[in-house]
C-alpha cells in the first residue's frame, strides 16, 4: 500500500488520484471503486453522481486552479489535495493558505505531485497536514524536512502570530 | 545597526545546518542537481563559468567593521583574496569550492552574516539608500523598515517559490538614491499631511530585457499596513504571474498586462482580507527595531572646521577628493565619505582582502565601526568627523580607496560580465578598464562633472546600464562581442530609461564612441549644464551623429 505523511508520521494510504489522461473526458471517465481524489473538471461535470455514490471522494486542485473554485463546496470533500507539477511552482502555497485562512477548510489538506523533503517545512506552515512524497524518494528520510527551523518570523497557518507579536507577549519558544 | 538576538542567531545556525545537509545529500546522490538548484540559489550559490560563485548578503547595505574583516579573512582562506560588491548590497566570492560553501556560511554566521535569498525566485535582499540615517534630505529613516522587511521576508512560507525573483527597495529621502523606481516594489517612506507615517508604493519597475519604470500602486499606505499590503501584492503575483516564460515572469509583466488600475484593484481586493490581521505592524515593534538604529554618540561640532578648510586650501588632491567623496551630513561637523572602488586598472566593485581590512580599520577609527555598501559598488563611511577627513584621506589613498571620481564618468557601475558570469553575452570589465584608461585625467573628469556610465554584460542588466547617462550593453553576434550604447538614462526621482543610439559597436570602438558623446557635451554645454542636461536640451540626434561619424569607413576597414 502507498504511504504518505500525515500529521508528521508515515501512514498507509488508500486514496487514489484520478488524472485525466489524453483523450479522457471528465464527463465519461471511469470512477474507481476506491476512495478517489477527483480533478476539478470531474467534480464540475459529475457533481450529482459523486454525491450520490457511497464511495468517499476528495478533490484535487492543479497549481493553476484557485481555491475560490471550490470555496462553496468544501463540505462535500473528504479530503482536498493541491498538486505541485514541479516543486518550484509555488502557487499551491497560496492556495493552501487561502483554503485554511479564508475559506475555513479544516479537513485534510494534502500536497501531491513533486512533493519533496526540502519543501515540507514551508508547506506545513501554509496549512498542509498531509504529504504524498514523490514515490522515488525515501518518505522516512523526508520526515526530517519538518525539523528545520525552531522559530518563524511570519504569520502563517501553523502560527498565526508573527514573531514580533509573540516577542511582545513574552512567549517565543526561546529568546 | 541591528543586533541579532538569540532567535535570529538560532535561525541562522539552523539555516547553515539545513544547507550543509542539502549539499551532503547532493554529493551522496539523494538530492539531484535540479532539486538542489533552487535551494542552493536561495543560499546565494551559483554555478558559474569557472565554478561556483557565492553571493553573500549585506542586508540593506549596512556592514560592521568586524563583518568586513570576516569577509576579508574568508576571501583569503576560501577565495583569491578578493571580493566583488554588486549593485544590490551583496558581496560575491568568485572562486569558492562547492564542498566548502557550508563552512563559509558557518563562519559567516559567527558574525551574523549569511547568503539567504541573495538569489532564487524569492524575495531578495532588501536595498536602500547608502546615506540612510545621515542624509540631510531624509525625512524617514529607511533602516528600521528595511530590517522589519528582512525578518518578514526571511524564509517566507508562501513566497519562497515565486514565478521569478522579487526585489524591494526602501527610501526615505527627498531625492531617491536607492533606484526604487526600477524595483519590483519600491517603498518611498513619506508622512501624510496629518503626520501619519507611511509610504508611497511603486510596483512593476525593473531593468533587464524589458526595462520599465515602476508605477504608483498606492499613493499612501499607513506604516502599520506595510506587511499586509506587501503580502497582498506578493499573493497576486504568486498566483497570477506568468510561469510559462522565464522572460515574462517578473511582476512588471503582470502589472503591464493588467494595467496598473486593474492590478491595484486586485491587490486591494486581496488586501481587504489581510488588512488589520495579525501581520499588521505594531508601533511597539517599529519602535523596538528603530531603537537599534539610534544615532551614535555624535560630538557637538561645527561645520567646516579649520583642519578641513586648510587641508583643502593647501592640498589640491585632497580638495579634489573631498569635492567628490564627501557628502553632507545631517549632524554639524560630520560627513559621509565614499571610498571609491573604481581605481584605474581595477574591476569596478572589486576589493582586495587588504583593502577590506583597511576599510574596516578606517570605519573603527573614523566612523563608529560602521560602513555602508553603495549600489554604485563603493563603500561609504557614514559618520566621519570633518576634522578627521585629511587623516582619513591619507590612509584611504595609501590603500587605493581614494580615487577622486565619485559621481564622475569613471565611477562606473559594472557587472562581472563574461569573464566570470555564465549568463553574460560579452565581457564588461575590459570595457570599463579601457574607458578608465582613456579618461584617466582627473582634472578633465572633474571638468566633465557628473556623468554616469554603466556597463552590463547581458540583457539581465546587473550593471544598470538602462539608467545611466551613457549605458553600455554587451551582446553576442555570431560569437563576437558587440556593444549597444544608450544615452540619456538617469536614476533618482526622475529615473528614466536611456535611448539606444543605434547599431551596436565592436569592443574596440566603445571608448571612441564614449569620447564622441562626451565631445558633443563639451562643445555644446552651457556653463551650468551637466551632461544629462545638455542631452535633455539637444536630444539624441547630435550625439548619434557624432557617434556614427566615420564609422562606416572604419567598419569597412575592419571587414
Amino acid at each position: 500500500m502507498t504511504e504518505i505523511i500525515k500529521d508528521a508520521r508515515v501512514v498507509d494510504d488508500a486514496w487514489q488520484t484520478l488524472k485525466l489522461a489524453e483523450g479522457d473526458a471528465a464527463e465519461t471517465v471511469a470512477l474507481p471503486a476506491a476512495p478517489t481524489l477527483v480533478p476539478l473538471a470531474v467534480w464540475r461535470a459529475r457533481r450529482d453522481e459523486l454525491l450520490a455514490r457511497q464511495t468517499p471522494f476528495g478533490l484535487w486542485l492543479d497549481s493553476h486552479e484557485g481555491p475560490e473554485e471550490i470555496a462553496d463546496d468544501l463540505k462535500h470533500f473528504a479530503l482536498v489535495a493541491v498538486n505541485f507539477p514541479k516543486f518550484a511552482d509555488g502557487r499551491g502555497y497560496s492556495t493552501a493558505r487561502l483554503l485554511r485562512e479564508r475559506y475555513g477548510y479544516r479537513g485534510e489538506l494534502r500536497a501531491i505531485g513533486d512533493v519533496l523533503r526540502d519543501q515540507l517545512f514551508l508547506l506545513r506552515r501554509c496549512g498542509f497536514d498531509a504529504f504524498a512524497v514523490r514515490a522515488d524518494k525515501d518518505i522516512r528520510d523526508a520526515l526530517a524536512g519538518f525539523e528545520v527551523f525552531s522559530e518563524r518570523y511570519q504569520s502563517a497557518v501553523d502560527e498565526p502570530l508573527p514573531l514580533f507579536r509573540r516577542r511582545a507577549a513574552g512567549e517565543p519558544s526561546h529568546g | 545597526m541591528y543586533r541579532y538576538d538569540s532567535i535570529d542567531r538560532q535561525l541562522l545556525q539552523e539555516r547553515v545546518a539545513q544547507y550543509r545537509g542539502q549539499i551532503e545529500r547532493n554529493l551522496a546522490g539523494t538530492l539531484s542537481d535540479d532539486e538542489l538548484r533552487p535551494l542552493r540559489l536561495q543560499n546565494g550559490l551559483y554555478i558559474q563559468r569557472h565554478g561556483p560563485m557565492l553571493r553573500i548578503a549585506i542586508p540593506y547595505g549596512i556592514l560592521a567593521a568586524d563583518q568586513l574583516r570576516k569577509l576579508a579573512e574568508l576571501s583569503r582562506r576560501y577565495d583569491r583574496a578578493v571580493g566583488h560588491f554588486t549593485t544590490r548590497h551583496n558581496m560575491q566570492f568568485n572562486w569558492p569550492k562547492f564542498e566548502e560553501t557550508p563552512n563559509i556560511l558557518a563562519e559567516l554566521s559567527e558574525v551574523d552574516m549569511h547568503a539567504i535569498q541573495t538569489s532564487g525566485n524569492c524575495i531578495r535582499n532588501i536595498t536602500t539608500d547608502k546615506f540612510a540615517g545621515t542624509a540631510p534630505d531624509e525625512s524617514s529613516d529607511p533602516r528600521p523598515i528595511a530590517e522589519i522587511l528582512r525578518q518578514w521576508s526571511t524564509f517566507h512560507p508562501e513566497f519562497s517559490f515565486l514565478p521569478r525573483k522579487f526585489k524591494i527597495a526602501v527610501s526615505g529621502s527627498t531625492e531617491d538614491r536607492s533606484v526604487l523606481r526600477v524595483h519590483d516594489v519600491g517603498i518611498e517612506l513619506i508622512d501624510a499631511a496629518d503626520g501619519t507615517p507611511g509610504a508611497r508604493i511603486f510596483v512593476g519597475g525593473g531593468l533587464g530585457r524589458t526595462p520599465l519604470i515602476g508605477q504608483v500602486v498606492r499613493e499612501f499606505l499607513p506604516r502599520q499596513h506595510l506587511l499586509t499590503y506587501l503580502e497582498a501584492i506578493l499573493r497576486v503575483y504568486n498566483r497570477y504571474g506568468r510561469r510559462d516564460n522565464l522572460f515574462k515572469a517578473r511582476i512588471k509583466i503582470l502589472v503591464n498586462a493588467l494595467g496598473i488600475e486593474d492590478f491595484s484593484k486586485q491587490v486591494e481586493a486581496e488586501w481587504a482580507h489581510l488588512k488589520d490581521g495579525p501581520a499588521t505592524l505594531t508601533d511597539a515593534e517599529f519602535d523596538r527595531i528603530a531603537a537599534h538604529f539610534a544615532p551614535p554618540a555624535y560630538a557637538t561640532l561645527g561645520d567646516d572646521p579649520a583642519e578641513y578648510a586648510s587641508a583643502r586650501a593647501s592640498t589640491p588632491a585632497f580638495a579634489a577628493w573631498a569635492k567628490r567623496s564627501v557628502y553632507p551630513h545631517r549632524v554639524p561637523g560630520y560627513a559621509a565619505v565614499t571610498l571609491s572602488l573604481k581605481a584605474p586598472g581595477k574591476a569596478p566593485g572589486d576589493i582586495t582582502d587588504v583593502q577590506m581590512d583597511a576599510a574596516a580599520d578606517l570605519a573603527d577609527r573614523f566612523s563608529f565601526g560602521e560602513l555602508r555598501v553603495a549600489h554604485e559598488q563603493n563603500l561609504v563611511l557614514p559618520n566621519v568627523r570633518q576634522a578627521d577627513l585629511p587623516a582619513l584621506w591619507a590612509e584611504a589613498r595609501a590603500h587605493g580607496l581614494a580615487t577622486a571620481n565619485i559621481g564622475l564618468l569613471t565611477d562606473m557601475i559594472c557587472c562581472p560580465g563574461g569573464d566570470l558570469c555564465s549568463l553574460a553575452n560579452a565581457r564588461s570589465v575590459p570595457i570599463a578598464l579601457a574607458v578608465h584608461e582613456v579618461f584617466d585625467d582627473l582634472d578633465y573628469l572633474h571638468d566633465l562633472g557628473e556623468l554616469s556610465l554603466n556597463i552590463s554584460g547581458c540583457m539581465n542588466s546587473c550593471g544598470h546600464h538602462h539608467v545611466a547617462n551613457i549605458g553600455v550593453l554587451g551582446i553576442d553576434k555570431n560569437d563576437e562581442e558587440w556593444y549597444q550604447i544608450s544615452i540619456g538614462g538617469r536614476q533618482g526621482n526622475a529615473t528614466r530609461i536611456g535611448k539606444i543610439l543605434g547599431p551596436s559597436f565592436r569592443a574596440d570602438e566603445v571608448t571612441a564612441v564614449v569620447q564622441a558623446l562626451v565631445a558633443v557635451y563639451v562643445e555644446q554645454r552651457t556653463p551650468t549644464e551637466r551632461f544629462i542636461d545638455t542631452f535633455d536640451r539637444l536630444g539624441i540626434e547630435p550625439f548619434k551623429a557624432r557617434a556614427y561619424q566615420g564609422r562606416d569607413r572604419r567598419k569597412t576597414a575592419h571587414d
